[in-house]
């Protein structure tokens, strides 16, 4: 047996890579009910989606305190109660709030999902934001705030978000000790009446389901207009990116390493640069293998892992170029980053290279597809964007037949060093 | 239930299969029985060195990464004080792609001194990233001298010193590969839309020409019962002030284990945990506080940590945790509790069952253990321990001989 030779491979373009399709279900109220079942494990992921992310903020923080916030008291349930009802049942609901979206996602085992409804129902329709809760959160959050901001990398993703975006839009502000101190139980109240309403609610349900979900979704969620009606027009916001273009921040004077963002502008999904970035980010940073890893990581030794990625935001996107590394040797990295935006626009991308960025995607779409929790995920990302699975199968036929020339010609025009926010903070 | 068939080659490599015609993938995982306590005191971080030298090239294949990401493939690799482990992902079409890379570098390495040159220096800035460059990123190598003397555990796995990774030595790599590197020292679980006869041709194919090795056998230095509480006074530019208490507990394969893990789960699993409902929320005592354990291997440590709110004195919120304890050690739980905790593990261990990674990674991690078969079988250790369980253990464990204490200061903060 020969070790050299590696055993033939399926190529990336053979897969045939299919989007198992979503059930859709209409409760009685409306509010859409989307299902990916699986009846391999015992378990279920349920998810409540709410237009209610920081983006609909009037004051900071309102949209992650009044998420938070919700969980912790209602007319009929303590805080401590509804912690007692879900940790009983072994089950975890977790609540967010992004940039648009803000959710709550309850994973327990199939056979506790007819009690810990009632839960779930209280915590959406019938919180009261209760004033003791909002001041242990604001004194908990400051202190973790306190603590965070003494780490390089949380200082330095708060400030490359301002200068891309300006720090009164809502992709580029950033928590503070005021705006906590700032918070008030009425406004998180009139938040949710706001932005928690039946018709702004959309579900998403995985794995498997007891045979009366939906007439449990019904009788939890579908009776009522609950809150009322919500009317809004999402209308794009001014960004304000910053005039200056390199920064140097000192958070902490002993501090060994430094941490390194280089990031520009990118068009959102919609554009039609957007599928082909994907792949030129790959190449550039987006796996292990990627240039940047492969030069300042596996080459130099600089840092323990160097990535770049392309913002999910829905108004507008970024490159963003991070790591964190030796303090002595942050000037020669962001050096080596540079050489290698260049060499991207310089030399087209070699075959090779491009035949396994292709086969690496493929394959880790793949795997990204393995199950009913993943596929839910991905049908979610989809359908919160007004997409449908036609943009899905378009980035798969963008992974496999983008050419060298397509991703030079892209890297020539959204590579340019020049173009780039540079910060550094030690 | 997680069905498997295992088998073992003639060299000694113990494998399990897991078949799974549900997923268009295959995972392939490979553990090595070493870990940081197998390290020489005077060279510590070097089982979690030698792991990134494993990606550095072998004797026939010039890169790892390459060939595996052409397949469509993804790995990585952990290595803990215990063990180190392996794994790929990839499409089951290209499995034996993931035969052909890691038979290779359990054959020989390519044992490149530019990699070892490189690697000293990755590793030393995720050193500084993790341990020195963050706030109370110093505390588990403080934590782990005071609570052991003559354990192993006493060192991270990333190492005790910057130094001893700067200083090591081609010579000492190769002969740590040929000391535990070795078929009869390592598992192969294959999990995924593979069958039992196609691992077994492939496995017999691959691994099977490989020489056996020496059997490594362990035998650590075993930490004697402490006899009194450790405390040491730690001040630091940090924000907040914070608080570490560590209990020695019961080796992994111990039955005692379990309920110590579920006493780790009512001080602090959930938001309805006694030490977060007590002493976060009716006490004001604390802005977070936590319960864990690392399941290690060899007796651990059952860990307290939280962080004070500002103005708390460090005294009152240690006598608050005390109450606590001391709750636990004479009050009989209620059935109603002790079922929660039984009902969280068991959902636990049902979402980590979902992930075709997951499986590969405790199939193999199980065998280690003794046996693969015990995966099956872990719940009902939960499920057998009872109320006077928890309050025997209870009052063992956290007797105060046993505990081992870190007064982390705030410096320069008003």
């Amino acid at each position: 047996m020969n070790r050299t030779i590696p055993p033939p491979i399926k190529d990336a373009v053979e897969f045939d890579i299919k989007l198992k399709p979503y059930e859709k279900f209409t409760l009685d109220n409306g509010i859409p009910v989307y299902v990916i079942k699986s009846e391999e494990q015992d378990t279920l992921q349920l998810e409540l989606i709410f237009p209610a992310g920081s983006w609909y903020e009037s004051e900071s923080l309102e949209a992650a305190a009044t998420n938070f916030l919700m969980k912790n008291g209602t007319s009929k349930r303590t805080a401590l109660e509804i912690n007692e009802a879900i940790d009983y049942h072994g089950a975890y609901l977790n609540r967010n709030a992004y940039h648009e979206n803000a959710t709550f996602t309850l994973h327990c085992l199939t056979k506790h999902t007819e009690v810990l409804l009632p839960v779930l129902q209280d915590v959406i329709l019938d919180p009261v934001f209760p004033e003791e809760e909002l001041q242990l959160y604001k004194q908990n959050q400051k202190q973790k705030l306190a603590v965070n901001l003494q780490k390089c990398d949380f200082v330095a993703n708060r400030f490359i978000d301002k200068y891309l975006f300006g720090e009164f839009h809502p992709y580029g502000r950033v928590s503070s000790m005021m705006a906590y101190d700032a918070l008030q139980t009425e406004t998180l109240h009139a938040f949710y009446q706001k932005h928690y309403t039946y018709n702004n609610c959309r579900i998403f349900v995985a794995g498997n389901m007891p045979a009366n979900m939906l007439e449990l979704l019904n009788k939890h969620f579908g009776s009522t207009r609950w809150n009322g009606e919500t009317s809004h027009t999402r209308l794009d916001l001014p960004v304000q990116p910053a005039e200056e273009k390199k920064f140097r921040i000192f958070n902490d004077e002993n501090g060994v390493q430094g941490a390194i963002r280089i990031a520009r502008p990118f068009p959102n999904r919609y554009h039609p640069d957007f599928p082909k970035m994907l792949v030129l980010n790959t190449i550039l940073g987006g796996y292990f293998g990627s240039r940047l890893m492969s030069n300042i990581r596996e080459e130099k030794g600089y840092t323990y892992g160097i990535y770049s990625q392309l913002y999910n935001f829905r108004q507008v996107s970024a490159i963003n170029i991070q790591t964190e590394a030796g303090r002595d040797v942050c000037e020669a990295t962001i050096e080596e980053v540079y050489k290698e935006l260049q060499r991207l626009q310089n030399e087209a991308v070699p075959q090779e290279e491009l035949d396994l960025v292709r086969n690496y995607m493929i394959g880790s779409i793949l795997g990204d597809l393995d199950g009913a929790f993943q596929l839910i995920q991905r049908w979610k990302n989809l359908i919160l964007n007004d997409l449908d699975e036609n943009y899905f199968y378009n980035n798969i036929q963008t992974i496999k037949s983008v050419t060298a020339e397509e991703l030079q010609h892209l890297a020539k025009q959204y590579l340019t060093p020049g173009d780039f926010y540079e910060l550094v903070v030690i | 239930m997680i069905h498997y068939n295992k088998f073992t080659l003639a060299n000694g490599l113990r494998v399990v299969v897991h078949e799974d015609h549900t997923t268009p993938m295959a995972v392939l995982n490979v553990l090595y029985d070493v870990g940081a306590r197998d390290e020489n005191p005077g060279q510590t971080g070097f089982a979690h060195l030698f792991e990134h030298l494993m990606f550095g090239g072998s004797v026939n294949i010039p890169e790892y990464d390459e060939p595996l990401q052409m397949a469509g493939g993804e790995n990585n690799a952990y290595t803990t004080s215990d063990l180190t482990n392996y794994y790929i992902q990839l499409p089951a079409e290209n499995i034996e792609t993931a035969f052909w890379l890691e038979s290779d570098r359990m054959l020989s390495l390519a044992f490149s001194e530019k990699s070892l040159d490189v690697q000293r220096k990755v590793v030393s800035e995720e050193f500084k990233e993790h341990y020195i460059n963050k706030p109370y990123g110093d505390v588990w190598h403080k934590m782990r001298e005071l609570a052991y003397n003559t354990h192993p555990y006493r060192w991270m796995t990333i190492g005790k010193e910057l130094s001893h990774i700067e200083n090591a030595q081609l010579e000492d790599v190769k002969a740590f590969f040929f000391k535990f590197y070795r078929p009869v020292n390592a598992i192969l679980s294959v999990a995924g839309n593979v069958t039992v006869e196609q691992v077994k041709t492939l496995a017999e194919k691959w691994f099977g020409d490989i020489p056996s090795g020496e059997k490594y056998t362990r035998s650590l230095p075993v930490e004697p019962p402490q006899d009194a509480s450790h405390k040491l006074e730690v001040k630091a530019n940090v924000p907040l002030d914070a608080l570490y208490k560590c209990y020695h507990m019961y080796p992994r394969s111990d039955k005692r284990y379990y309920a110590a893990d579920l006493i780790s789960d009512i001080l602090g699993g959930g938001s309805s945990s006694r030490l977060h409902q007590v002493l976060v929320k009716e006490k004001k005592l604390f802005s977070n506080i936590d319960c864990y354990h690392f399941g290690s291997l060899d007796a651990g440590l059952l860990t307290i940590e939280g962080k004070l709110v500002k103005g708390v004195k460090m005294k009152d919120a240690e006598k608050a945790i005390q109450t606590e304890l001391e709750k636990l050690q004479g009050e009989i739980i209620a059935d109603r509790e002790l079922q929660k905790v039984k009902n969280r593990v068991e959902s636990l261990l049902a979402f980590e069952d979902m992930s075709l990674l997951n499986r590969a990674n405790n199939l193999a991690f199980y065998e280690l253990l003794g046996d693969a078969g015990l995966m099956n079988k872990e719940f009902e250790n939960y499920e057998v321990v009872t109320a006077e369980d928890i309050h025997r253990e209870a009052q063992l464990l956290f007797d105060e001989k046993n505990a081992n204490t870190i007064y982390y200061y705030a410096e320069n903060q008003g």
